[in-house]
């Protein structure tokens, strides 16, 4: 049994197994189903991801407010041109926007960790898997690990906007969806975790500021910088950059500073860009 | 650990709030579940922050969604408002209060074509769980993650232990049971969580058990 990342690591190495296997094996023992049928859990929840990652890349949606309207197929036209950072991270960030614009559609959506934060890790994952030509398979073992480090933020943490800011969605997505990106790519347990407290220590402390009150902007945008926050913290450890906070201590620190936040910053719309002159017009404007 | 990793990445749903969307349609749904018969009109009162932020996140959709038995992940659920008028089923929206210790609250009354009601109230807590907290008076505790059998019995001696005996007889594996009354000798329930869906003939065979005076059945199917 294990509870946080010290105790994931120990196991593995006594077992001489990957984080997924140990994280798997603990899900079959937790929910009392086969092995089998969590591995078509997985698999089908990798296919709504990648759904909803391409679904509004070409065929905008009409989401409440409009806020969002299109955000994904206008990242994904440019991503086809010259830009500054390449085509890679703009395609990455088109299927983010594309996720996010269709969970503000009322699309169907798989929450990573939450609905708000369901465009990260389902971006990092495809684009990952297309351009460096990983198995499918390999993908799923990506999935398994991200989630398990969800499920250490879970535990040890939040993952919800209401009790500690936007850190606890989108830099979680981003902190699962680093260390996915790390393992798909070769890296080590350890530097798995590594990557995953890279990308939460870019973003401690960010603030759930929800414009009228919607998922949707700053949202798809943050999912946007999210995925491409993740895909950066794994190239920080595959670098091999030394991560001078164990990870445990990092989920410790983004749950004390999410318990600092005072509630106008999180996900009460009573702070942040919603009570902007701008972010109070659009409220006046969708709801009179 | 203990956690399960298919809640974290999880649940597949509708968007945009796994609290105000996915919890709101299964909610409903439950409630449903738990009336099981036809109904005319629908009614759903709403208390803390479901009252006040329903609009922006679809919660009246969700909620006529499951109210019509849709699940979660529906994708027809945008168009519950439609699907409900064709079906000939009428729905109002009110806010009110429910005491409770939670922040999303809903009290879900059906009517039939005599006019007779019948309520649910619950909560939705995030990531998508709910927890229903009233049935019809019956204050109850109840997640509804597995098939779940609520008995109400006069609080006298073997009436549980008659209930187990045909559940397990009926080799239906018995997950969490609790009993709870009154006061001594009056009206007395349990809430006994399944591994497996009850039978037709095993909910009879329960409403004829001595002293029972009530048996509701929520068949959710659990994993």
């Amino acid at each position: 049994m294990y509870k946080n990342a010290e105790e994931l690591l120990n196991l593995c190495n006594a077992q001489g197994k990957r984080i997924w296997e140990v994280a798997l094996d603990n899900e079959v023992k937790l929910t009392g189903m086969s092995r089998t049928r969590v591995m078509e859990h997985f698999s089908i929840r990798l296919e709504i991801m990648f759904n909803s990652a391409l679904k509004a890349l070409e065929n905008k949606q009409a989401t409440k407010g409009g806020l969002v309207d299109g955000v994904a197929n206008c990242q994904y036209e440019y991503s086809k041109g010259e830009s500054i950072t390449g085509g890679y991270i703009n395609y990455v960030m088109a299927l983010a926007y594309s996720c996010s614009e269709v969970n503000a559609s009322m699309g169907k959506i798989c929450a990573s960790p939450t609905a708000g934060s369901c465009g990260i890790v389902p971006a990092v994952l495809l684009g990952v898997m297309e351009n460096k030509k990983v198995s499918r398979e390999k993908t799923l073992e990506a999935l398994i690990t991200a989630s398990a480090v969800g499920a250490i933020f879970t535990k040890n943490a939040t993952v919800a906007g209401a009790d500690g800011g936007c850190q606890a969605e989108c830099g979680v997505a981003a902190s699962m969806a680093a260390a996915a990106a790390a393992y798909m790519m070769g890296a080590s347990d350890d530097r798995c975790l590594d990557a995953a407290g890279f990308a939460m220590i870019n973003v401690m402390g960010l603030v759930c500021d929800p414009v009228a009150g919607l998922v949707a902007l700053p949202c798809a945008q943050r999912n946007a910088s999210g995925a491409v926050n993740a895909l950066i913290s794994a190239d920080m450890a595959l670098a091999g950059q030394v991560a001078h906070i164990p990870f445990d201590q990092v989920v410790d620190s983004m749950f004390k500073v999410g318990k600092m936040l005072p509630p106008q910053l999180k996900e009460t719309a009573m702070g942040g860009i919603a009570t902007s002159p701008a972010g109070q017009a659009i409220f006046k404007e969708i709801f009179g | 650990m203990n956690i399960s990793l298919l809640d974290v990445v999880g649940p597949v749903m509708i968007g945009p709030s796994s609290s105000h969307t996915a919890g709101a349609a299964k909610l409903a749904k439950t409630a449903r579940l738990i009336y099981d018969k036809p109904f005319k009109k629908v009614r759903f009162g709403l208390g803390g922050s479901f009252a006040s932020t329903y609009r922006g996140h679809f919660t009246d959709y969700a909620l006529v969604a499951g109210a019509m038995g849709m699940s979660e992940d529906d994708e027809r659920l945008g168009q519950s408002f439609e699907i409900a008028e064709k079906e000939g089923v009428e729905f109002v929206f009110y806010p009110t209060e429910i005491p409770s210790n939670y922040e999303n609250t809903a009290r879900i009354t059906f009517v039939d074509e005599n006019g007779e009601e019948f309520f649910v109230e619950g909560a939705s807590l995030g990531g998508g769980r709910i927890l229903i907290t009233n049935i019809n008076g019956l204050v109850c505790e109840l997640n509804a993650t597995m098939p779940t059998v609520i008995v109400q019995q006069q609080d006298v001696k073997g009436v549980v232990s008659d209930v187990s005996t045909i559940l397990a007889f009926n080799n239906i594996n018995i997950g969490v049971m609790k009993v709870s009354r009154t006061s001594r000798g009056d009206k007395a329930f349990c809430v006994i969580e399944c591994d497996d869906i009850i039978p037709e003939n095993v909910i009879e065979e329960l409403r004829q058990v001595n002293n029972v005076l009530s048996v509701v059945v929520v068949n959710i199917k659990g994993e």
